[in-house]
This record gives structure tokens, C-alpha cells and sequence, in this order.
């Protein structure tokens, strides 16, 4: 594992000195670049907490829900699972209009790759709580606590932590996914670096440097969900 | 009226050819993904460090970073090199490299669940590495990650509509092309979405009785009862 970052690390800095050493204008775009980066990091927060939210959200309701909740929810789930991201992407640009539902592309953006991003988390979330062992739910029961408060209390805590490594990946996943949303005129990272090529034709460093900025971003995504993961098996007792 | 049949059946054709390029891309990109991920796991478990570390440093980088990035990269940075690739042919190894780094964590996973015993008694028997790679571990590493793979290649179907950012003429592309010839984004969109659906559904169903199939004989070997 550390050995893996190690290699990371040093290909990152390799890259990204090779960049900097080769192109004397490097300032000049610099800045243009950070803007699409602080955009990029923008959408992929927002779409993140949309993502939980719809996840935990999709996941209750698969499980839990009554008849057309839970049909409701395994439909969200499959169509978002099932067809690509541009695909819902467009369709929510494209064709929501037409239906008299103008957002901003910002707005398509981050519910675009929340309700993605959700459906494939909802399926993890589910797994987590699956993964919970039996006996809790007994214990709840013999303890006389209601199915929604032994699902609050007892059950979710404990399945939060065996999802926090399926999220970190999914998180990362969304990052990479907020590459489209330049194809809807946001300009984000890759937006400015298409923009930036067309002006100054660096096209080896520009696009080099975007990618060493995403990697960048998933590595401080990766330390994250480490820490919170340590953070969070603190008091949770091992094996059973 | 939100939706137009006659419009529907008018761009069904264009559509219906447009799909047999994203299937061509699909099966290409994962033809690549799929060779390359074994290269590049074989690579990854290698004893000498200075091959396995850049080779972990290359995977971890391509995870990390979008795939319509490594497309753009392919396609335009390639150029400043000397290889121009048309559109069709960087899309395929962009998308086959992502997926390939996929794989090739698929495949190590299954490599390194080969007993070691197999290696040593391949040993005992004086067989060469390659012919034990090639008769003795690839066989028994390959089927129990099947179902995996297949999950990729859905994934990696899901992704070819990324093609259109490099004017790929695959269905996203045309549906678009479409929608700005007649102002109408509904009904392509729409039917590109619903065969996206579709096919990755009957994937999955196959995937599964892949599954079910691998299950069976991987447990009872040479299918006797």
C-alpha cells in the first residue's frame, strides 16, 4: 500500500516537473487552470452530498419501503445504474427544457452526477447494511426498540463504517465523472483546458498538468476517506 | 406533444447505425482492456521493483484521472509526437488503457488467489514459467474473475458515449447531430438513454448466468454430477 503511493507521489512529481521545467509560460495559464479547478471542486462536493443523500435515501426505501416507494426507488436505481452519465447528463441539459424545467448548468451538473453517482451508492449503502450481522437486529428486537430506531441507532452506525471505503472509491468516481460537464458549457478544469489549448496551442503541458491536478484531487480524496475510516473504526469492536 | 413518433421512426435508422459503431467501439475497447490489463498485472506482481513500482504508479494514475481526459490526451497530445490517430482508433485505446488498469486489479486479484503450491509443484515438475503461466495458472486464475470483467465491459459500454467529445460519429453524436438538425433533443436522447438501459440490462442478466455457469463447474470440475 505505501509502497503504491510511493509510486504515485513520485510519477507526480516527475510530471509535473517535467511541466514545469519545459513550458517558460507556465504562469500565464496557471491561474485560468485553478479557476476550472475550484469549479470542478465545487461540483464534485456538491454532487457528493447530493450523492449520500440520495443514496441513503434510495437504499431505505429499496429495502424498507412499501409497494410503489420501493418500485419507485429500484427504477431510480437501475435506469441511473444502467445508462451512461453523458446520457442522463444531456438528458436532464437537453430535454428537461422541454418540459418547461429550466436549470442552470450548474445546477444539471451536480444533480446530474449526484443522482448518478447515488444510484451506485445506493447498492453500497445496501450492501453495508446487509453486512451487519443478524444478531443486532435480534438484540434490537429483545431490547423492545422499534425497527426505526434500532435501524437509526444500532444498525446504520455500524454499516457506516464498512461503506466508507466503497464511498471513497464512488467519490473519486465522481470526481473523474465531472470531466463531462464541459460538454454542457461549465467550464471546469478540462473546459479550461480545452480553452486554454485553442489559445496557446501547449497542448503537451496543458493537458499533462490538468492531469496531475486531478490526480492531485483523488489523492487528497484517498488520504480523506483513510482518515475517516480510521476516525471512524475507532470503538468499533473487531471481529464478533 | 413531447413526443413524435413519426420523428422517431424517421431517425430510428440513423440511430440503429450509429449503434453498431458504439458496439464497435465497446468490443474493441475491451478486446485492448483486456489484454493489457493481464500484461499489466503480470507486470504489477513482478519481483524486480523497477518494474512493478512504475507499473503500480502507471495503474494508480490512470484510475485516478477521467477518462475524457485520456482521451483528449490521445488524441491531441499524440499529434505533437508524430501519431496522429483518427478519432475512432484514440477513442478505442483511451478507453481501452482506462478500462486495461481496471482489469489488471481484476486479474491480480485473481493471480494472487492461485496457491502457491501450484507454482511449486509446477517446479517440481521442471515446467518452464511460461508454460506454467500459460497451462497451469493462467486456467485456474482467469474463470472465478469472469463475472468481474463482464462488469467492466458494461462500464466500459457506458463510457463510449465520451467518443462524441472527439466527434466519434457513435450514438451520443448522432443523437446530438440529430437534435440540432430538427431542434428536437427529446426523442433522440431519449431513445439513446433507453438503449443504453437495455443493453446493459441484458448484460447484467447475462453476467449473471455467467455466474451461476462458473459457480457450477468451478466447484465441480469436468461437470460430473
Amino acid at each position: 500500500m505505501q509502497l503504491r503511493q510511493l509510486a504515485v507521489c513520485a510519477i507526480v512529481f516527475f510530471t509535473a516537473g517535467l511541466a514545469v521545467s519545459s513550458f517558460a509560460g507556465f504562469r500565464e495559464f496557471i491561474p485560468g487552470l485553478l479557476q476550472g479547478a475550484w469549479v470542478t471542486i465545487q461540483i464534485t462536493v456538491g454532487g457528493s452530498l447530493l450523492a449520500v443523500v440520495m443514496a441513503l435515501i434510495g437504499a431505505m426505501a429499496k429495502m424498507y419501503g412499501l409497494g410503489p416507494i420501493r418500485w419507485l426507488a429500484v427504477a431510480y436505481i437501475e435506469i441511473f445504474r444502467g445508462t451512461s452519465a453523458l446520457v442522463q447528463l444531456f438528458w436532464l441539459f437537453f430535454v428537461l427544457p422541454h418540459f418547461g424545467v429550466v436549470l442552470d448548468p450548474m445546477t444539471v451538473a451536480i444533480a446530474a452526477l449526484g443522482l448518478n453517482v447515488g444510484a451506485y451508492g445506493a447498492e453500497v449503502v445496501r450492501g453495508a447494511v446487509n453486512s451487519v450481522p443478524r444478531g443486532q437486529w435480534e438484540a434490537s428486537v429483545a431490547l423492545n426498540m422499534p425497527r426505526a430506531l434500532a435501524l437509526r441507532r444500532i444498525i446504520l452506525p455500524q454499516a457506516f463504517v464498512a461503506m466508507i471505503p466503497p464511498w471513497g472509491n464512488l467519490f473519486i468516481e465522481l470526481l473523474k465523472a465531472t470531466a463531462l460537464v464541459s460538454l454542457i458549457t461549465i467550464s471546469d478544469l478540462t473546459f479550461k483546458a480545452q480553452q486554454m489549448n485553442q489559445i496557446t496551442f501547449r497542448t503537451v503541458e496543458i493537458f499533462t498538468i490538468v492531469l496531475v491536478m486531478y490526480l492531485a484531487i483523488s489523492i487528497v480524496i484517498t488520504v480523506g476517506t483513510r482518515t475517516l475510516e480510521t476516525i471512524a473504526a475507532r470503538g468499533i469492536a473487531r471481529g464478533r | 406533444m413531447f413526443w413524435d413518433w413519426s420523428y422517431v421512426w424517421e431517425i430510428m435508422p440513423a440511430l440503429l447505425r450509429a449503434s453498431l459503431v458504439t458496439i464497435q467501439a465497446t468490443v474493441l475497447g475491451f478486446i485492448l482492456a483486456a489484454v493489457l490489463g493481464l500484461v499489466l498485472a503480470i507486470m504489477r506482481m513482478s519481483k524486480t521493483n523497477w518494474i512493478s513500482i512504475p507499473t503500480a504508479g502507471f495503474v494508480e494514475f490512470i484510475r485516478s484521472t477521467p477518462v475524457l481526459i485520456q482521451i483528449f490526451f490521445i488524441y491531441f497530445v499524440f499529434p505533437e509526437f508524430g501519431v496522429v490517430l483518427p478519432a475512432m482508433v484514440a477513442g478505442v485505446i483511451a478507453l481501452g488503457l482506462h478500462y486495461g488498469s481496471y482489469c489488471s486489479e481484476v486479474y491480480r486479484a485473481g493471480l494472487e488467489n492461485i496457491p502457491s503450491g501450484q507454482w511449486e509443484a509446477s517446479i517440481a515438475l521442471n515446467l518452464s514459467p511460461y508454460i506454467t503461466f500459460r497451462d497451469i495458472i493462467i486456467p485456474q486464475a482467469i474463470p472465478p474473475v469472469v463475472p468481474a470483467l463482464g462488469n467492466y465491459l458494461v462500464a466500459l459500454f457506458k463510457e463510449t458515449p465520451l467518443l462524441s467529445a472527439i466527434a466519434v460519429l457513435e450514438l451520443m453524436q448522432t443523437a446530438k447531430i440529430l437534435g440540432s438538425e430538427s431542434f428536437r433533443y427529446v426523442e433522440p436522447i431519449t431513445i439513446v438513454g433507453a438503449f443504453f438501459l437495455v443493453m446493459s440490462l441484458v448484460a447484467a442478466a447475462l453476467i449473471r448466468r455467467v455466474e451461476a455457469y462458473l459457480n457450477r463447474t468451478l466447484r465441480n470440475p469436468g461437470g460430473a454430477r
